[in-house]
């Protein structure tokens, strides 16, 4: 198994309870992992969370860090892929002052030529989105930057898989398990 | 007071408060017996456990840690879920010892503690403590309750999670409001969680591909674990090593399982373990590892750790495969399952030449060592000769619980135990401390077995207020105190690793025997060889708690021993 550092988008399916957060962060913690990025929200699938979460890591810690996570009571199921195996995206937000869309035609330019696009102007300030990988974001950023940004935020990295992610015929069996257990008692 | 008891709990809705279905909930899961300590936030369940005397039997430590271990000690002597109680704040974090110690070593508990009211959390009310953050990282599942209707759900799955899978321990946090609250109580048992798989299905092909690799094997070898007693896989195991006749040694938390004169057990593995199987874990061509996790403490230095052999790894926990050695061959599922199941597929074998092999090393090593530890010439008593002695009298019938240090690497290695679950003690998280509320727990839970404690001198004054409960309920304990004046196994290593230079590790002790008189406990303290048995004697005979006090030689070592670091190959005998 590979000892390289590598950028791991790891995704985990799993209910949505109080606390879990905080167990599957101390997973890492213990063993001095910084979370480069973290998002979570519902998934494709009825009842069912999912955390994504980028590591940057070796693979033998990332199998090892996916069993720790798949121990734990509430985590349904956990992958990891590498960025070839992952279309994925951040959104970033910039606040600028709205004097400047008028002073600096530049700033027109870069919006046009980033597709990045305007969420909101008024008097003081014009929001531009932009979403898209984390080197499209930078070179916005960048391109902004000498103009002075009065707020800037990312998000996390939301990815889906190339491949077939094996969880829904997962939980489907959980589900007939369920069903059959049931249907016995 | 004559209380209710409710027959078919699933099948009645009764009104009653949170607190009192907290009782119910516990008898409904066999947990008659617990351990704990009262105070503010947990009053309103205290109420109710004085209501409910008549059916459930609460033990007072005089710490939170002892009801810990001692939750510790009467899950490991019976199999059962321990349970221990404290309230929030002081209360609560004082169970996190126990409770690491728990997670580390496999044990089924539930800890119930007490949280100020809902309204209150967050606000740094008095004796407020965030126990569900605190505890997180060292219990397999927590869960704090607001609300008295959460209580039957989450206890049922408390008790199935500590007990199911791989054990462990599970700490349930409940707000004072929670436990006035009154609902209408029912109670149905947890048998399945979504999310958690508990035990792998078993996986034909693995077993197939295991049972050859056995078969075609010139010099197996097995090393099984606490996994076995955990698995109730005794005799599917002792089944499994009779016709395989591989040799098989034990970790400190596997013993027991088979008999210690087994004529295949060959003894332990690990830092202070048995030369033989240490030097021949790097000559073995299979190593058979079963319900075990490659702790480092049993492999030394993992680059020259049986290197040349075929691992096979029989395992329960998904995670531990391949964590620390690689398994060439993966066996998931529960112990007794798989090996009832590759009973079949192995052929009947005699690995005569090869055992011998581990029988000269044994020589070798009696020689050096054992002779020396059991039959001393010298004229300082050795930990080893009471040990020995132990053994003669109470027939390897005893469960023996250790604390940590010396006296317990020499006490597992000498012990000879005839039954399963005879062997307590702090293996991988190593509590000093662990071993005298962990015995008062195992007596409770098998009070027709002789329990005897076996402790430094350092650990027992971790938790000697615990002599507190002895006093009030009568445990007959039996605590031998291996007393070198100092802090031994750190001692060792100063003598060793730091040329002498004893930092902190002598101690000025106290009168022990005087201590454990004030407590109405018969004490005796030998100081030479000629009164060692007749005490020993007088202490088994006794049917109440007994306090013995031996001085040993001070500056005794421990061998063999690998040093940190080093290969399991290179095991020091002197």
């Amino acid at each position: 198994m590979s000892e390289q550092i590598t950028t791991y988008t790891v995704t985990i399916y799993s209910e949505n309870n109080i606390g879990l957060l905080n167990r599957i962060s101390a997973i890492f913690q213990r063993r001095k992992i910084n979370i480069e990025s973290l998002s979570a929200s519902e998934s494709e699938i009825d009842d069912v969370f999912k955390f994504t979460l980028v590591v940057n890591i070796t693979e033998h810690q990332m199998e090892k860090i996916k069993g720790q996570i798949e121990r734990q009571v509430e985590v349904i199921k956990a992958f990891y892929h590498t960025d070839e195996e992952t279309i994925f995206t951040e959104s970033a937000l910039f606040k600028i002052n709205s004097a400047l869309l008028f002073e600096e035609p530049q700033i027109q330019n870069i919006i046009k030529e980033s597709h990045a696009r305007i969420v909101t102007v008024n008097r003081d300030f014009f929001v531009i989105e932009k979403s898209g990988r984390r080197s499209e974001i930078d070179l916005v950023h960048r391109e902004l930057k000498p103009f002075g940004i009065m707020q800037f935020t990312r998000s996390g990295r939301i990815a889906v898989t190339k491949t077939e992610m094996p969880i829904s015929s997962l939980l489907q069996q959980i589900r007939n398990e369920q069903e059959a257990a049931f249907a016995k008692a | 007071m004559e209380t209710k008891t409710i027959q078919n709990p699933a099948k009645t809705t009764i009104t009653m408060s949170g607190s009192e279905a907290l009782i119910h909930c516990l008898l409904a899961e066999g947990a008659d017996l617990i351990y704990g300590y009262p105070g503010g936030a947990i009053m309103p369940f205290y109420d109710q456990l004085h209501i409910h005397q008549d059916k459930i039997h609460h033990v007072l430590t005089r710490h939170e840690q002892g009801a810990t271990h001692a939750a510790q000690g009467f899950a490991r002597a019976t199999g059962k879920v321990g349970v221990a109680i404290a309230t929030s704040g002081p209360g609560a974090t004082n169970l996190i010892t126990g409770i690491a110690d728990a997670q580390i070593d496999s044990t089924p508990m539930v800890c119930i503690t007490g949280q100020v009211g809902s309204h209150l959390l967050g606000s740094d009310a008095f004796q407020e403590t965030d126990i569900i953050g605190i505890s997180t990282p060292v219990t397999k599942w927590n869960h704090q309750i607001t609300s008295a209707k959460e209580i039957p759900e989450v206890l049922a799955k408390a008790f199935y999670i500590a007990r199911s899978g791989r054990p462990g321990p599970v700490l349930i946090d409940i707000t004072k409001d929670a436990q006035f609250e009154e609902f209408e109580f029912s109670y149905e048992k947890c048998e399945h969680i979504r999310s958690y798989v508990p035990v792998t299905e078993v996986k034909e092909e693995q077993l197939q591909a295991a049972a050859q690799a056995i078969d075609s094997a010139k010099q197996p070898m097995i090393v099984w674990g606490q996994g076995v007693i955990l698995g109730e896989a005794e005799e599917a195991f002792k089944a499994f090593v009779e016709k395989s006749g591989i040799p098989a040694a034990w970790t400190i938390l596997g013993v027991s399982a088979i008999p210690t004169d087994h004529p295949l057990n060959v003894g332990m593995v690990g830092m202070h373990g048995n030369y033989g199987p240490n030097v021949l874990t790097n000559q073995c061509d299979v190593l058979i590892a079963i319900g075990m996790r490659f702790d480092d403490r049993v492999t030394g230095n993992l680059e020259s750790y049986a290197k040349q052999a075929k691992v096979i790894h029989f395992e329960i926990d998904p995670a531990e495969v391949n964590k620390n050695v690689k398994a060439d061959i993966p066996v998931l599922g529960n112990s007794k399952e798989t090996l009832e199941r590759i009973l079949p597929l192995i052929e009947r074998k005699e690995h005569t030449a090869w055992h011998q092999n581990f029988k000269d090393h044994y020589n070798i090593e009696f020689d050096k060592v054992i002779k020396n530890d059991i039959h001393p010439t010298k004229e300082g008593l050795t930990m080893g000769e009471v040990i020995e002695l132990i053994n003669t009298k109470t027939n390897g019938d005893a469960i023996i619980v250790t604390d940590v240090g010396q006296h317990q690497m020499v006490g597992i290695r000498y012990a000879n135990f005839k039954k399963s679950k005879s062997n307590i003690t702090s293996g991988g998280l190593g509590t000093m401390g662990f071993a005298l509320p962990a015995a008062i727990g195992a007596k409770m839970g098998a009070p027709d077995r002789e329990v005897v404690a076996i402790i430094g001198d350092g650990g027992y004054q971790m938790t000697i207020q615990e002599l507190g409960t002895i006093f009030q309920t009568g445990a007959a304990v039996k605590i031998v105190v291996l007393n070198n004046e100092f802090l031994g196994m750190v001692r060792q290593w100063q003598q060793l690793f730091f040329d002498k230079r004893y930092a902190s590790t002598e101690m000025k002790n106290p009168n022990f025997c005087k201590i454990a008189e004030a407590y109405d406990i018969e004490a005796q303290k030998v100081t030479d060889r000629s009164t060692l048995e007749d005490a020993i004697t007088r202490m088994i005979a006794s049917k109440n708690s007994f306090f013995l006090e031996v001085m040993v030689e001070k500056e005794d070592n421990v061998f063999p021993m690998i040093p940190t670091g080093a290969s399991v190959s290179d095991i020091r005998l002197a």
